[in-house]
């Protein structure tokens, strides 16, 4: 498919917060990737998102340990790990849903203690969920639609009454939505209820809620879950084909090791809520603590599944 | 999705919004000439003030996900403000007076919204009861809402408009009637829009909602104030069109009860859910008791009655529940596939 950057008409800085317009949109970020190689950004590019020290636990569980992740504009970042190793807590803390008992998050710069979930969305983040996180009650239109709630302006009278600028608002926000639909070929289940869709469809819903916003993080918690092989890689290859579209970093967790490795820049592996490994694919394949606690396992039968 | 277009070509050949309006001509034109005043007094009155506050609770309960015990005491404070606005402010039009009430309705439904900010489901159903017994509590307590009135029921003054009296059976049940296709058209317009949409959001997953950057907290208790305002005004429908007395006993938590039942027999966030299930309320009752007379005669008394009704009704929403949570809408829409079916085939 032919992938245009900025098919959307460039992003009114006014759509974010003001930290981060005072921090300047990243024009470098911004600039069309085209149909660039895979390759990391440049290593000297200052982390989009660091996490610093981070530490997080649920009563005796020691969720988060200490940890540091650093993520460049521009990368695909995976995070891996077993089960229970801390990557959705990460995720969530990045997110703002936990508070993080030790440490802090930079965004762009910008330190929080707990990053304010509320204008997440604002500060152009957008994630989705390990567990389906769609609206049920809503077709497929409005739930992607519902990504760019941050930006309605009208009130609920304007929008009774149909008078100011809810029309057109209303329509801008279709169009878009429509847009991202076709980039992730779901027009056909446009209308169609969430909650009746196939899994690997409500997946690929929610990714299209996610990017409507046309985040500049990305946080994707295990969207191929659940998914054939097949599903797979159609997902990695819409995973891809958004970050080059939008210029949108991504941060995934993924258990996969195939398509993880496949398709991220850099990945971090976690073990019992620590970072034991940090690097490039090839740095982390061959990482002798990754081979212990976690690839062995998995190596025989899902490395060759390649996307 | 082509089989699905084609499964309801008949139905889809019609606009959407002419089955409705067919319904109010028929409603405005055919019944006024049609009906007898027992059909007005005893059936339509009360049908109509109920499907209004269960449109009015459906914003609440079955779109916004917030689940409340409080239906009646918002009732209560629109009768009891329309009546009081009427009474104080001299020359107030009855249009002002039915949107001021309905706005003191609102401002108590925040009020009690606001434990839906850390509550959910049924711990926030209890705490919608502080509504209903404060509300009742305060209108008994304090007479001067009723004028210092000995009895504490007072006569709901007369309906004018501009002049014009909507007197008798069949001018009160234009009166409620417009008021009810005004407000109800409000309603689905709010339903399919972006606001509606962020209540069925917030209701759906409140964490992802909150993460797109859905206001969270204050879409919650616009939802109360929305759903307040519709009943409240179904409130001084209710009094001032139907009763024509203005008294807290009729609002107690037997009516907050019955018009959750309204909802939940019709159809969770569904406009016409809330005319459906109030319909089966109101007439329900009525056949009951005809049909208790009829084979039981004189052993069949008010007190059988009650109980029985109170049964059925009890078994009703318990059949409902398992059987079709959905509600009457779901059953009338698969009973009307199946006709345009049978009539293809045919
Ligand atoms: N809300 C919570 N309350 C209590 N414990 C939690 C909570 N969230 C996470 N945990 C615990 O923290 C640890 C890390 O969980 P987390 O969900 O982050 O793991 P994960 O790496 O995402 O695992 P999976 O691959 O199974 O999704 C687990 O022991 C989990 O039980
Ligand atoms: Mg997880």
């Amino acid at each position: 498919m032919p992938i245009s950057n900025h098919a959307f008409g460039a992003i009114e800085a006014s759509v974010y917060a003001p930290e981060v317009f005072a921090q300047g949109l990243p024009a470098a970020q911004r600039q069309a990737h085209g149909d660039r190689p895979r390759q990391p950004a440049a290593e000297d590019a200052a982390p989009l998102l660091a996490l610093e020290g981070i530490g997080l636990s649920f009563g005796g569980v020691v969720a988060l340990a200490d940890v540091d992740l650093s993520v460049r504009p521009g990368e695909i970042r995976a995070i891996i790990g077993p089960n229970g190793a801390g990557k959705s807590s990460l995720i969530n803390v990045i997110s703002g849903v936990y508070r993080a008992d030790r440490g802090h998050v930079r965004l762009y710069g910008a330190r929080y203690a707990q990053v304010p979930t509320q204008r997440l969305a604002r500060l152009g983040v957008a994630r989705t969920f390990q567990n389906l996180a769609l609206f049920k009650g809503l077709s497929v239109l409005d739930n992607v639609t519902s990504g760019l709630a941050y930006r309605t302006r009208s009130n609920f009278a304007g929008q009774i009454l149909g008078i100011g600028r809810t029309r057109r608002e209303q329509q801008e926000q279709r169009g878009r939505a429509d847009q991202v639909l076709e980039f992730l070929h779901l027009t056909d289940v446009r209308d169609r209820l969430a909650g009746t869709l196939p899994y690997g469809l409500q997946k690929r819903a929610e990714l299209a809620r996610a990017l409507v916003a046309e985040p500049r993080l990305l946080l994707l918690d295990e969207p191929m879950a659940g998914m054939t092989a097949g599903e797979k890689s159609e997902m990695a290859a819409y995973v891809r084909a958004a970050r080059d579209r939008f210029a949108t970093t991504v941060v995934l967790i993924e258990h996969d090791v195939g398509v993880v490795m496949g398709l991220s820049d850099r990945i971090a592996v976690l073990d019992y809520g620590r970072k034991i490994a940090d690097g490039t694919p090839e740095e982390v394949r061959n990482d002798q603590r990754v081979i212990d606690a976690y690839l062995g396992v998995a190596s025989g039968n899902e490395e060759g599944a390649d996307i | 999705m082509s089989a699905i277009a084609t499964q309801l070509s008949p139905a889809a050949a019609l606009p959407k919004w002419l089955a409705p309006l067919l319904l109010i001509a028929f409603a405005y034109v055919v019944i006024p000439l049609i009906g007898n005043s027992y059909l007005f007094e005893a059936i339509l009155l009360p049908f109509l003030a109920l499907s209004l506050a269960g449109v009015g609770l459906n914003i609440l309960t079955g779109y916004a996900g917030q689940v409340s015990l409080g239906s009646a005491a918002f009732m209560a404070a629109g009768a009891f403000a329309a009546y009081n606005f009427s009474l104080r402010i001299e020359g107030l039009p009855l249009v002002a007076s039915i949107i001021l009430s309905g706005l003191v309705a609102a401002a108590i439904g925040i009020v009690f919204g606001l434990p839906s900010l850390r509550l959910k489901g049924f711990y926030l159903a209890v705490s919608t009861l502080a509504a209903q017994f404060f509300v009742q509590w305060a209108l008994t307590k304090f007479s001067w809402f009723s004028n210092d009135s000995a009895s504490g029921v007072i006569d709901a003054p007369k309906l004018s408009i501009a002049g014009f009296e909507f007197d008798g059976a069949v001018g009160r049940y234009l009166f409620a009637l417009t008021v009810v296709v005004v407000l109800t058209f409000l309603a689905h317009r709010l339903v399919t829009s972006q606001t509606g949409r962020n209540f069925i959001a917030i209701r759906d997953n409140d964490t992802a909602a909150r993460i797109i950057g859905i206001p969270v907290l204050k879409t919650k208790l616009l939802a109360f104030a929305i759903s307040s305002f519709i009943i409240g005004v179904a409130g001084v429908i209710w009094a001032f069109a139907y009763l024509r007395t203005v008294e807290p006993a009729g609002f107690d938590l037997d009516r907050s009860f019955q018009i959750l039942f309204i909802i939940i027999i019709g159809g969770l966030a569904s406009i016409r859910g809330a005319f459906l299930g109030a319909s089966l309320i109101v007439v329900f009752p009525l056949v009951l008791s005809r049909l208790g007379g009829f084979l039981l005669g004189d052993l069949f008394d008010s007190g059988v009655l009650d109980m029985s009704q109170r049964i059925v009704l009890g078994a009703l929403i318990i059949l409902f529940l398992i059987l079709e949570p959905d509600g009457l809408v779901a059953l009338w829409d698969r009973v009307r596939r199946r006709l345009s079916l049978a009539w293809q085939s045919s």
